[in-house]
């Protein structure tokens, strides 16, 4: 995917919402290439369970580099229905695709609302260039 | 490092250079309410001479433990150091580094913790070891920490009466403000007994706490325990006697999820109590977790192998407030000494260090209960120490008068343990010989004598053989 077709939250993570089978919403969660950048190179990665349910905000694991942890925020309300356990062996090509093969989670949304405090791309990208290092 | 000093004309040349008058102008921007104004309330200093002839006096008020033949245990014990352990240990890059934590100036260091890692990890049957806490009883708490972060389970911790009073203390100090409970489950015949264990863990139980040989002496069925608590979810954490394991079966081999000791018995002595060795072992699952220093081996950008601390991330520098514990330092000394004793020992020479104890340790406890005034109390299987009661129920005067004839006979039980206020635990360790136990027994089943007059060492001159 693209960065463009995404919503980002202050905290680096990205979401791609879409419809599920069920009449829902499904939430694909990952984070920026800019994230990432800053992290180096990644070591470890700690995923929720299936079913953990998350409130936008909220921690739901961690991303672990040589030099920095970092938790891993919620940017919705709902509950963990994919987790992408590969990962977890492949760290290293993590950065290669942030926003399609790099996905960390799928949330089944319970609740919209929060979606309208997320950021598009160009408003993301302005908040990491006033946060610049 | 080199100690130098500074000469008046040295202090005068320095200060010309930077254009002071005195020491006292360097200090002229502290401002005036600050300061003290007056020499500090301490004794004036000492000449070197003076200060040799005042620390002698002080050190010949202590009682080294090769002067008195020493039965003592419950923790500490008094096993054989061989001398290539001062040889190494004694050289003055390894006795006086502080914090040798950095690749570019540290290299002997850090490979003796990578070794004394690895032979840590082989020696309880764990996937991973760090390079040393500050002492068992700190190491067990770690432990009981990572358990609860790993089994994202913060409220219950079971352990025992069997294990160290002083460690279940430290234990309940750190939990104390945590908010956890924690159950100690009784031990009346001298070891856990698997129902009263099961009765105890519930699904919110993050670990089970043993020692392996107990605080006693006696050895636990941690197989058994070791299924309890995984039934449950709940992680195992074994204290054990790093001599112990020249011996019996490896806690990795039964499936404990940690391991924790005092290392103090691995070429390290008694030295009132301190500084001592906390060993922490995992398996692999739980390495994130693992607080204190880990030595990792890699190879430079030459190819060349070499040595550095590594997975850093997990340690509070870092990690912060989210980091299992603040420990930033080892016990670089001790566990240096600890590695030169394993590799001069090795396997074989552990076996026999841990047989001799043993075998010493069951004819002390037959020769001790011969008589009509000691009785064995637990029935279980023990190690290399075991409990006694006094028939007369006068422990206090029967160990001084053990004292007064050279021989530490044991450590009286009534502090910890109310019920046992007529017990003393006796260690044997294979510095013991065959004519000091005797002579220890022979002590012991004395009739109580009218006058405290025997001479000083009676007993522990003649015991030597």
């Amino acid at each position: 995917m693209k960065p463009e077709q995404l919503l980002f939250a202050k905290s680096h993570e990205w979401v791609f919402v879409e419809p599920d089978a069920t009449g829902g919403k499904v939430a694909t969660i990952g984070i920026s290439a800019f994230a990432l950048e800053a992290l180096t190179d990644l070591v470890h990665i700690e995923l929720p369970k299936i079913g953990r349910v998350l409130k936008a905000g909220q921690a739901f694991g961690e991303i672990e580099s040589v030099k920095a942890v970092s938790d891993l925020y919620s940017p919705v309300d709902g509950a963990v229905v994919e987790v992408h356990d590969k990962l977890v062996g492949e760290l290293e090509n993590l950065p290669q695709d942030p926003y399609g093969n790099g996905w960390i989670v799928k949330i089944k949304l319970s609740d919209e609302a929060g979606l309208g405090s997320l950021m598009d791309y160009a408003a993301y990208k302005k908040q990491c260039e006033e946060e610049g290092h | 490092m080199p100690f130098l000093l500074n000469t008046p004309e040295d202090e005068r040349a320095m200060l010309d250079a930077i254009g002071a008058a005195s020491i006292d102008e360097l200090f002229a921007m502290v401002p005036a309410d600050l300061r003290l104004n007056r020499p500090l309330n301490i004794p004036p200093a000492l000449t070197e001479l003076e200060l040799t002839t005042r620390m002698t006096q002080l050190a010949a008020a202590n009682v080294p433990c090769g002067e008195r033949v020493c039965f003592l245990g419950g923790g500490a014990y008094d096993h054989f150091i061989p001398a290539v352990v001062d040889a190494i240990a004694g050289r003055a890059e390894f006795y006086t580094s502080y914090t040798p934590y950095q690749a570019e100036a540290s290299q002997g260091n850090l490979q003796a913790f990578f070794e004394y890692q690895t032979m840590i990890t082989r020696l309880t049957g764990m996937d991973v070891a760090n390079a040393s806490l500050y002492d068992g009883a700190t190491a067990a708490v770690e432990a009981v920490l990572m358990s609860m972060s790993a089994t994202s389970r913060p409220k219950h911790v079971v352990t025992a009466d069997t294990v160290h009073p002083e460690y279940r203390q430290t234990l309940a100090a750190y939990l104390k403000n945590l908010g956890v409970t924690l159950t100690t489950v009784a031990t009346p015949t001298g070891a856990i007994g698997p129902a009263e264990l099961a009765a105890a863990i519930t699904e919110e139980t993050a670990c089970v706490l043993v020692q392996h040989p107990n605080f006693f002496g006696c050895l636990e069925e941690v197989e058994k325990l070791a299924q309890i608590a995984h039934d449950k979810g709940a992680m195992l954490i074994v204290i054990a006697d790093p001599i112990s394991l020249g011996l019996l079966k490896r806690p990795g081999d039964y499936d404990a999820d940690i391991v924790v000791a005092e290392g103090q018995s691995l070429g390290n002595p008694l030295s009132f109590g301190g500084p001592y060795l906390g060993i922490l072992a995992c398996k692999d699952r739980l390495v994130r977790r693992m607080p204190g220093r880990i030595a990792g081996q890699t190879v430079d950008r030459r190819g060349k192998r070499c040595w550095v601390l590594t997975l850093q991330t997990r340690e509070q520098h870092i990690r912060r407030e989210k980091a299992t514990s603040n420990i930033c330092t080892n016990q670089g000394l001790l566990a240096l000494r600890a590695t030169v004793y394993l590799s001069l020992l090795g396997p074989q020479g552990m076996r026999e260090v841990a047989e001799l104890s043993l075998r010493k340790a069951h004819y002390a406890a037959e020769q001790l209960t011969a008589g009509n005034r000691l009785s064995l109390v637990f029935q279980h299987p023990t190690f290399k120490e075991f409990v006694v009661r006094d028939t007369q129920g006068n422990v206090p005067q029967l160990l001084a008068d053990a004292r007064a004839a050279g021989i530490y006979a044991g450590v009286p039980l009534a502090v910890w343990y109310p019920e046992l206020a007529d017990c003393f635990l006796v260690a044997v360790t294979e510095k013991r010989t065959r004519a000091e136990i005797d002579a220890l027994a022979a002590a012991l089943n004395a009739p109580p004598s009218k006058s405290s007059s025997h001479s000083n060492k009676s007993f522990a001159t003649s015991a030597h053989a």
